[in-house]
């Protein structure tokens, strides 16, 4: 039977129709208003007015607080995320999640509404404690706060004494928190604050001579595939490492037709034992700052910056330092990945040289990316992270200054994907690489767009496949390479340039 | 007490004992075996539209995602503005699926996340005087559109500020309606009071503010159908054809010019009852418009609902109804008998919002499926009173559940399949369990309407019967 569903069934005429119909109602605009106002809106006046803007926001590319802190608590073994405020909150942290991963997310909630507002949040979270600890017997329960509980100014720290001091949740159950304040920073300010709480909060054994081992801090990153990639290039080289916090499989679990709550993590021994290790080498820098600084201050261990492993000299680098930190060689394996992936983008350099690269995304993302972009002989123009600040611009103009390919580019911090849309069509681009959400853009400017980032919502699996290490580097190749060749054979549809050879 | 409703006590006993003690108490309240009659009364009745109790997982959202995912957001020549810190939008953008003809960013807002972005600066120092601006710079950055709602975001109503006031002036200075929606996260229990807010403030600052040059017999407003994959054009088809006159839909793919207009209406007809009875409460009476509640999903209930609608009106209308319906039998017929034989005797438990756990029941029928568990996230009495006799006896009716309970009872019942929202959707996939989302339709759709039918159906049997599921090897 043939069905048409919304994909087909309003292209028929009773509803053209009927929608012409409908206008009756409406009160709209003019038709011919409603063009030139479209056609104004991509103008060089707009985008002026656009980059006047000081208040308002418009398609922001960036989350908040507690669902970095989520992602990071879902990277440990057995641990549930419990979120002190409004339940809507991780109501909407569950569902952003879900749709990213296409995994089940668990979370809890400790309702607070009006009247917590009044009394404060204390018996929610002693009822609620008691209520997920006895249902859902986490070993760690790790806390974060929605606005509501850091405006009326919830001390976390109090109130998860008394819970402990009150029994409500047995001995030995860990209960790390963080306060995440939504109107503070974005989503990878969560995560650094979780991170942090979760270290600071999880007391090991403190040995005197470090471990044999190493800890790696992959940040808020939602590729599931660099998780895997990441222990795979740790165990060629033979390292020990642990992983903080480890997703892989919490966010990509085997179905076995069996739903289990904690599929997988970091193990909490293994999160007690970090203390020990050599080195804690972290992937990410704007994500890890308050980390860090704890590593560093408190363990008084150390703490080392990693170049986002995206492209081939950031993993070189990163490589070099677990080399360094820990003693093992790089592998052959390793080192012919390498030269399988540089074999790749020299083939593939033609058609990606000198092309015209807008990139939007959390600042860590973009550094990695832009690297990559300017090793294949891509030039970066649009650089835009709505959660960057004068650091990372900084960071950004360094890196881009270095190479004669980064000349073209202006990197725009604070801005929005509207912004954006401005930029496109008065300097258009060959390539847009962003998340779902910069379909609009792809729409409206008729930019190609390649979906790297997060969330990732409208393609299925992207997340699954590693961008970091060598094998990233040519699944980056492989990305960018073929959606150039997609839109080159789509404009050559009906020219003689229409190659079956590329 | 039947043997079926006492099986279904045991089973709701068993899955209660996980609970302190507390807790159980609060939450046996909420989950009975179903009494069609109703008739015994508090008895029996599931208890409903209180707190969630914290720590348990709820899977209830909040007033904000009431007002503006709901009601507020589909109203697409409107600016909505998210306002407070940037999450609530973020995830609520264009997540609803309510679909709407024009051009975004010029006359077609829904698709967009607009927000203040609220800093620590705005906790500390207030938020009014940035909303007055960020006002100003909608009207330049979107001059075509028609009005600008103030969604309010939880730290708002925390921090005191009046954005009645603003809303007040601004509505003076640009010229187009700046409307305070107070649908603070923390307000209420559910989605519900954001439907009811959103209501109010529709109320008070759009209805019945323009007129219509030329009224008919037959004008009716469309309402509560939040054209979820275009839902709203399937059900306006029917009434069209029947020869009735939509003057406005309630929300889905609306304008506000829609709302202004909408007191002129001769009949108000209700789809989702739970997040829009308000205003049809208030039109009847202040402009005594009556409303009547209908069905749109699957031929048998659409049927019924043509003729207790065009109950409302002369002969012609009755007449041109039962030419409708002898037009769209066939079709239907050649629906149920291309699919029935695949779903026939399939299980069905639902968990879902507004109307659904009762309106789809009907469809699922007419496939030849059993709905034998169903229950509302933040329905509210009188939901559950119009949901009984739907319901087999002893069939399991549940307010609020948790996901523990629901996998639970899934255990136990052993449905062919479940329908439910996205953060259950993956936990059902790794059980094995088919699975749709009937919230969003799974990104598909229409569901209402004939044209919606063969749509629902096809997604059914999908789900059911794909080969997948075989595939999965069962760790024992």
């Amino acid at each position: 039977m043939i069905v048409k569903d919304h994909n087909e069934l309003f292209k028929d005429t009773a509803y053209v129709e009927q929608f012409h119909g409908k206008r009756e109602f409406e009160n709209p605009c003019p038709e011919d208003v409603v063009h030139q106002t479209a056609q104004w809106t991509e103008s060089a006046d707009y985008k002026e007015k656009n980059f006047k803007r000081e208040a308002l926001v418009i398609n922001p590319a960036k989350a908040c607080q507690p669902l970095g802190a989520m992602l990071c608590a879902l990277g440990f073994e057995n641990t549930l995320n419990f979120v002190q405020g409004s339940q809507g909150c991780v109501a909407y942290f569950r569902s952003h999640l879900s749709r990213h991963f296409k995994e089940p997310v668990a979370a809890v909630s400790s309702s607070m509404t009006e009247d917590s507002a009044v009394f404060g949040g204390i018996s929610n979270i002693l009822e609620g404690l008691e209520n997920a600890y006895t249902l859902y017997k986490p070993a760690m329960i790790a806390v974060s706060t929605t606005c509501m509980a850091e405006v009326i100014g919830d001390d976390l720290n109090s109130y998860i004494k008394s819970a402990v001091e009150k029994g409500i949740v047995p001995e030995g159950v860990e209960i790390p928190f963080a306060h995440t304040p939504s109107f503070v920073g974005s989503h990878i300010t969560g995560y650094d604050n979780m991170m942090k709480g979760i270290l600071s909060g999880v007391k090991g054994q403190v040995r005197v001579s470090p471990a044999d081992s190493i800890n790696i801090i992959p940040g808020f990153d939602t590729y599931t595939g660099n998780y895997v990639e990441l222990k795979r290039l740790m165990s060629s080289m033979d390292v020990k490492a642990t992983v903080l916090a480890d997703i892989s499989d919490t966010l990509d679990s085997p179905n076995t037709g069996r739903y289990r709550l904690f599929p997988g993590g970091t193990p909490i021994s293994a999160l007690k034992d970090a203390v020990n290790a050599r080195s804690t080498i972290a992937l990410q820098k704007y994500s890890t700052v308050k980390t860090g600084e704890f590593i560093k201050t408190v363990w008084g261990r150390d703490f080392q910056l990693s170049p986002v492993p995206i492209g081939i000299q950031n993993t070189d680098e990163f490589l070099d330092m677990v080399s360094a930190v820990s003693g093992r060689p790089v592998s052959h394996a390793i080192e012919a990945e390498r030269g399988r992936a540089v074999d790749a983008m020299i083939d593939s350099h033609p058609y990606v040289h000198g092309k015209r690269f807008a990139l939007v995304g959390d600042p860590d993302l973009l550094m990695g990316l832009m690297s990559f972009v300017l090793e294949m002989g891509g030039r970066p123009v649009h650089v835009l992270c709505t959660n960057g600040d004068a650091g990372f611009a900084k960071d950004a103009e360094s890196l881009l200054r270095g190479s004669p390919f980064g000349d073209d580019a202006t990197v725009h911090i604070g801005k929005d994907m509207w912004h954006l849309r401005s930029l496109l069509f008065a300097e258009p681009v060959d390539l847009l690489i962003g998340n779902s959400y910069a379909k609009f853009l792809w729409r409206d400017t008729k930019t190609p767009l390649l979906r790297i980032g997060f969330p990732l919502f409208d393609r299925h699996h992207l997340h699954r496949y590693p961008i970091i290490g060598y094998q990233g580097a040519i699944n980056l190749t492989n990305w960018i390479v073929n959606t150039l060749l997609d839109e080159m054979d789509r404009k050559a549809m009906f020219t003689q340039s229409f190659d079956v050879i590329r | 007490m039947s043997t079926l409703t006492q099986q279904t006590q045991k089973m709701i006993d068993e899955v209660m004992e996980a609970y302190p003690e507390k807790t159980r108490k609060l939450r046996e309240k909420h989950v009975r075996p179903n009494d069609p009659t109703g008739e015994c009364g508090s008895a029996c009745a599931v208890k409903s539209n209180v707190k969630s109790r914290p720590g348990i997982m709820t899977i209830r959202g909040c007033a904000y995602a009431g007002s503006k995912g709901v009601v507020w957001g589909p109203v697409k020549d409107v600016v909505h503005l998210s306002h407070g810190p940037v999450g609530c939008g973020q995830y609520s953008w264009w997540s609803r699926r309510n679909y709407s003809n024009g051009i975004t960013g010029v006359d077609n807002f829904s698709a967009m996340h607009i927000t203040s972005d609220f800093q620590e600066r705005d906790i500390v120092f207030g938020g009014d005087k940035r909303l007055a601006k960020i006002c100003r710079e909608i009207k330049e950055m979107f001059p075509l559109a028609k009005g600008i709602s103030i969604q309010s975001e939880c730290p708002v109503g925390l921090i005191g500020d009046d954005i009645e006031s603003v809303a007040k002036k601004m509505t003076e200075e640009l010229g187009i309606p700046v409307i305070p929606v107070r649908c603070e996260g923390f307000r209420g229990v559910s989605q519900s009071l954001g439907h009811h807010i959103a209501n109010d403030s529709i109320r008070d600052h759009v209805l019945g503010k323009n007129t219509l040059e030329k009224v008919t017999d037959y004008d009716v407003n469309l309402i509560g159908d939040y054209n979820i994959g275009g839902d709203a054009w399937a059900s306006r088809r029917i009434l069209e054809e029947m020869g009735l006159r939509v003057i406005a839909q309630w929300s889905g793919d609306a304008t506000i010019n829609e709302f202004a207009i909408a007191p002129q209406a001769k009949l108000n007809l209700i789809h989702c009852y739970r997040s829009m009875n308000y205003i049809c409460r208030f039109m009847e009476e202040q402009y005594g418009i009556p409303w009547i509640e209908y069905n749109l999903f699957g031929p048998t209930k659409i049927y019924q609902s043509m003729r207790k609608i065009a109950a409302f009106f002369d002969d012609s209308i009755k007449e041109r109804t039962e030419a409708v319906i002898a037009k769209y039998t066939p079709a239907m017929d050649a629906v149920i008998d291309a699919y029935r034989p695949a779903l026939k005797d399939k299980t069905v438990m639902l968990y879902v919002g507004g109307l659904r756990p009762r309106h789809i029941i009907g469809a699922y029928e007419d496939l030849g499926m059993e709905v034998i568990a169903t229950g509302y996230e933040f329905g509210h009495n009188d939901d559950y009173k119009r949901t009984y006799p739907e319901m087999k006896e002893g069939a399991l009716i549940y307010d609020d559940i948790t996901p523990y309970e629901f996998e639970a009872f899934a255990k136990r019942l052993k449905p062919d399949l479940v329908g439910s929202g996205i953060k259950e959707k993956y936990a059902y996939h790794k059980m094995g369990v088919p699975f749709r989302q009937m919230h969003s339709w799974d990104y598909s759709g229409p569901y209402h309407g004939f044209d919606g039918f063969p749509v629902f159906a096809r997604d059914m049997d999908m789900a059911v019967n794909s080969p997948t599921w075989k595939l999965i090897r069962r760790k024992r």
